[in-house]
């Protein structure tokens, strides 16, 4: 027999044992959950830390392959001065032929109602992603070429494109213009409609409308791609190589150097490559000070 | 010549067409009708957003649109006051250079251009924001200047896409207020679409109720309160006109 306080002070104890247990239960849960959390974060970060290693090593060993004394000696070779030249006039020309020839393309792709044919105009803007730069430059001799389809009329003005130094820039253009183009129609497409359609009643017509509000609001889309664009023409080698050859001065631009003058001056061709990636993290650098100043 | 402004528009629109013709005094006219009706089509047809298929619209005898005459007179060539529902302020520049935006379009020199901004943003009660950036407006702040936006230009008539429907309810009881001077004003023809019957009861003059594209009922306030349409089985506007009854209280369609 069991008197009451006895048969409480009993309930209280077997309470007590089952929050306990709960407890337990629920820590031993818990550390479950964490230590699977971790180990699949500890595995993924040690699996992705071969990809980094792998990505950073190859950068770090062209830094360490050449003493500053011996990068700025290779600067001033007449091999590496003219490609640096050739190379930031020639993109600097791309770059511009680009953003005149498709930021009004890439407007009316943006705001206009599909049309027919539009898959196709789709398609041939994303031809420069899918085609190797080899086949681009084929394709270019085979267009812009002496005997080319267009090259022969050219040919007859007395006006020979292949090998020269504006084969260069077309084959920086073509290679980059898909680049700009894309961005600058995520750019034009994500200005809000009402904005325009306001603009309009208040007495701009679609071209003030155009430079006063659509271009400044879409500018960081449209500085984006131009910079993608022209990191694309300077890095340029396959339709450079095939379209406008590899003559110092003339078509020779950086990347085509160091391909060139690797097997006899292995510091001018590290110079090169050490310039190129210097500058590619300086546009990356901009690009995000600039994605911050913006926002 | 009337000071009005007239139309007579087709616009196909699915599942059915907005078939419309009307005259619109000036004064407040708030257009009512279920959503989907053709309200705001109504209104981009007039401020000239849109291109109606066949019909023809009027300011004062002067043809804005006519098929028959093969005349569009764009938007930006029709002195319209546009207030659409997000008031739509151009982020980027300053509640100032919002308001000046318009004057600047139409080469208005620059003294003077200040001068009449200025003048607005008074008249508004907005002064103290001229420097603010949109963003950092209240609604009611924001109701103001897109509304000195288009009032700054003088408009013909003005267009008000839901005027107070972005806005929390003592706001909205607030800038109905000023609202209704600020219209009246302005004495020139406007059209307010809204689902809201206070803003019918205090802002209106006239008004029009479009049901599937075309107009059911046109007339004074009081006429409508009186003999508007009756409501229809399973239309969202009947609860609206059997509203009417208890037109005094604070009464609020949803749209």
């Amino acid at each position: 027999m069991m008197n009451r306080s006895d048969q409480s002070r009993s309930a209280i104890r077997r309470d007590g044992r089952v929050r306990e247990r709960k407890k337990w239960f629920a820590a031993r849960r818990r550390a479950l959950e964490t230590q699977s959390a971790s180990s699949l974060s500890a595995v993924e970060w040690a699996i992705g830390l071969v990809l980094l290693l792998f990505l950073f090593l190859p950068v770090l060993s062209l830094f360490l392959s050449v003493t500053p004394q011996r990068f700025l000696a290779a600067l001033g070779e007449d091999v590496v001065r003219e490609a640096l030249g050739l190379s930031v006039r020639t993109s600097g020309m791309a770059l511009l032929v680009v953003v005149i020839f498709g930021t009004p393309l890439a407007h009316r792709l943006a705001v206009d109602r599909p049309f027919p044919g539009r898959a196709a105009v789709e398609a041939l803007l994303q031809l420069p992603w899918i085609t190797p730069p080899a086949v681009a430059g084929l394709a270019l001799l085979m267009a812009f070429g002496r005997e080319g389809l267009v090259g022969r009329y050219l040919a007859e003005w007395g006006v020979a494109l292949p090998f020269s130094t504006a084969a260069v820039v077309i084959a920086q253009a073509f290679e980059g213009s898909a680049f700009y183009v894309q961005s600058a129609r995520q750019a034009f497409a994500a200005v809000d409609r009402q904005l325009i359609e306001v603009s309009r009643t208040l007495g701009a017509g679609p071209w003030r409308t155009f430079f006063r509000l659509e271009l400044p609001t879409a500018m960081p889309g449209l500085v984006v791609g131009a910079a993608m664009a022209w990191a694309r023409a300077l890095g340029e080698f396959g339709a450079t190589m095939l379209f406008a050859g590899n003559m110092q001065g003339v078509t020779q631009t950086m990347p085509l150097a160091i391909y060139t003058v690797m097997e006899r001056d292995l510091d001018a061709a590290l110079t090169l490559a050490i310039v190129l990636i210097l500058v590619g993290f300086g546009l990356l650098w901009l690009l995000s000070r600039l994605r911050q100043h913006l926002s | 010549m009337r000071d009005i402004l007239a139309f007579d528009i087709q616009v196909p629109l699915s599942p059915f067409s907005l078939v419309v013709k009307g005259e619109v005094d000036p004064g407040v006219t708030a257009i009512l009708g279920p959503s989907g009706s053709g309200k705001t089509t109504l209104l981009r047809c007039l401020a000239g957003l849109t291109r109606p298929a066949a019909g023809w619209i009027r300011f004062r005898g002067r043809n804005l649109f006519s098929s028959t005459d093969g005349v569009f007179v764009p938007p930006e060539r029709r002195n319209v006051g546009y207030v659409p529902q997000q008031y739509a302020l151009f982020p980027r520049l300053t509640v100032f250079g919002n308001v000046e935006y318009g004057l600047k379009a139409r080469r208005v020199p620059a003294r003077q251009r200040h001068e009449h901004v200025r003048d607005m943003l008074k008249r508004m009660g907005i002064e103290h924001l001229a420097s603010r950036m949109p963003g950092s407006l209240s609604g009611g702040e924001a109701q103001r200047v897109a509304l000195a936006r288009a009032m700054v230009l003088n408009p013909d008539y003005i267009l008000l896409d839901e005027p107070l429907a972005a806005l929390d309810p003592q706001t909205r009881h607030h800038i109905r207020e000023f609202l209704r001077s600020v219209l009246k004003e302005a004495s020139c023809p406007v059209l307010c679409v809204t689902h809201d019957l206070e803003d019918v009861r205090h802002l209106a003059d006239r008004v029009m109720v479009l049901r599937e594209g075309r107009i059911v009922f046109e007339g004074r306030v009081e006429e409508w309160v009186r003999e508007g349409p009756p409501p229809e089985d399973g239309e969202r506007e009947a609860a609206d006109l059997e509203n009417k009854g208890a037109f005094d209280n604070e009464t609020e369609i949803e749209s």
